[in-house]
């Protein structure tokens, strides 16, 4: 193994790695949306007005949450084709939008939970005075006041979503970690690619943390002028 | 005898083991505005609670315009109503809450705009024109494109009663509408409703402390006691003519 740095390297590597880029920004966008729709469905689904119902989906959130993202990534690309019946082959790209998206729609969805529940009474009981239809009073009451204030917690999961990303190289998704890993393989030097992917993942991760912190103050102020008329 | 807007019939409600109301008949008349009075836990807010199907009675039947609000047929049955008989009935309804329950999220005049063109699917256009001239009647049209927090808490309130108002219901209920109010406050709301009062043809029910205004401008007063209609009929029967001693305490108690 060469265990000297090399410049040589780095600049052999950058455009190796570079080339699975589009892939693992395009993952991770098509992961967070998946997520973000997702959680709707989870977060109506558990307000079905049926005990054992509700039961079962908190049951099914739980599960899928206190099991590891790679455990259920492997379960989907691997295991899943091999259940008599229902097994699916599934392409990398879409088994880790699968498995990525639902593992982190279940935090989303209780992030909509916390902003939903956040609103008062009354803006449900002035709707139903009014006589929206239940699709209006979420489209036009509820939902525009529950998800402004919960949008710097959704931005927090799109950059941990984003790391969690090199998960998918797991399962020969040609994201810019599988791309680091199989130069290293080929040139025998893993330091110069590696360093690569931390480098690129840190300049792209950064700036969306400052972003979200800017908005998350945006957002307080604005829910701070709210809470003041009441 | 013109048939009434709204009929209970021996309307009961607990609260788990507490029992709210105890049997309530009630008759409105199309246009008449009654005032609901009596001490706090007596089951005032219920009443009209029930009538905007915020909560449901536990026993009895509430008639809204010769329709059953609670029950519907179903299979020649009468069944507990669903959403869409709820939400046919209830169109004929509009509330005024204690706290305002204004959109904070819409201009005073979207907040007036929205129902009229999402639930009833009017003009635009028409709607806009009706909801300018609604809230400059209650004094507030040069607050058109403020939001809700920028208002004070009379303001605010007005703008809840123009927002019910477009919606041009036959039935308006009033909850306790200057309960939160700074009492510099009160007179301003007041003033409106004293306006609805002589100029609409709507009926009325207000669910007050403001003694002294409810007696002025009802047709009918209901002194509630215990979950019971104690004493009813116009302001002077209930106050100069009646021998029911509690209500008498009461009366005493508002107004030194």
């Amino acid at each position: 193994m060469n265990n000297n740095w090399s410049w040589e390297t780095f600049m052999d590597a950058l455009p190796f790695v570079l080339q699975g880029l589009w892939i693992t920004v395009s993952l991770t966008i098509t992961c967070y949306l998946f997520a973000l729709l997702l959680g709707f469905v989870w977060t109506f689904l558990r307000k079905v007005p049926n005990k054992f119902f509700n039961w079962v989906v908190t049951w099914v959130m739980e599960f899928i949450r206190s099991t590891p993202p790679l455990v259920q990534l492997f379960f989907l690309f691997y295991a899943w084709p091999m259940i008599p019946g229902i097994g699916v082959t599934l392409s990398p790209f879409t088994s880790a939008v699968l498995g990525l998206g639902i593992h982190f729609s279940t935090y989303i969805g209780e992030i909509y939970r916390s902003g939903i529940e956040s609103i008062d009474k009354g803006q449900w009981e002035a709707s139903k005075a009014l006589n929206f239809s239940t699709i209006d009073k979420w489209r036009k009451i509820i939902l525009p006041q529950a998800i402004p204030p919960t949008i710097p917690m959704l931005g927090n999961y799109f950059i941990i979503m984003f790391k969690e990303v090199p998960l998918a190289s797991t399962i020969t998704v040609a994201g810019i970690m599988l791309m680091a890993n199989s130069y290293g393989a080929q040139n025998w030097s893993y330091l110069e690619p590696l360093t690569i992917v931390g480098i690129i993942f840190l300049v792209l991760s950064y700036p969306s943390a400052v972003l979200i912190k800017k908005l998350e103050v945006k957002m307080n102020a604005r829910f701070d002028k709210n809470a003041a008329i009441k | 005898m013109t048939e009434p807007i709204v009929r209970f019939q021996d309307v009961h409600k607990s609260f788990g083991d507490f029992d709210v109301l105890k049997g309530i008949n009630l008759d409105i008349k199309p246009a008449e505005k009654v005032a609901v009075i009596g001490p706090s836990g007596s089951g005032k807010t219920t009443i009209i609670r029930m009538l905007m199907t915020l909560e449901e009675p536990s026993s009895g039947d509430i008639i809204v315009d010769g329709k059953n609000l609670w029950k519907m047929k179903k299979k020649e049955k009468m069944v507990k109503a669903n959403e869409k008989h709820l939400r046919e009935v209830r169109g004929d309804i509009g509330m005024v809450f204690q706290h305002f329950n204004l959109f904070p999220h819409m201009t005073i005049l979207e907040n007036c705009m929205t129902a009229p063109i999402h639930v009833k699917k009017e003009n635009k256009e028409e709607v806009r024109d009706r909801s300018v001239k609604m809230l400059e009647r209650v004094g507030l049209g040069d607050k058109l494109d403020s939001y809700p927090n920028q208002l004070s808490g009379g303001q605010k309130q007005r703008v809840a009663m123009a927002r019910a108002l477009v919606m041009r219901p036959k039935i308006m209920l009033f909850d306790e509408v200057t309960s939160a109010l700074d009492p510099e406050l009160v007179g301003e709301v007041l003033e409106v409703i004293r306006d609805l009062a002589k100029h609409e043809d709507m009926a009325m029910v207000l669910v007050t402390h403001e003694m002294d205004f409810a007696l002025d401008i009802a047709d009918k007063v209901l002194f509630l006691d215990e979950g019971v209609i104690a004493e009813q009929g116009t302001a002077s029967e209930v106050i100069e003519h009646s021998e029911n001693e509690r209500l008498q305490g009461f009366l005493r108690r508002f107004r030194g």
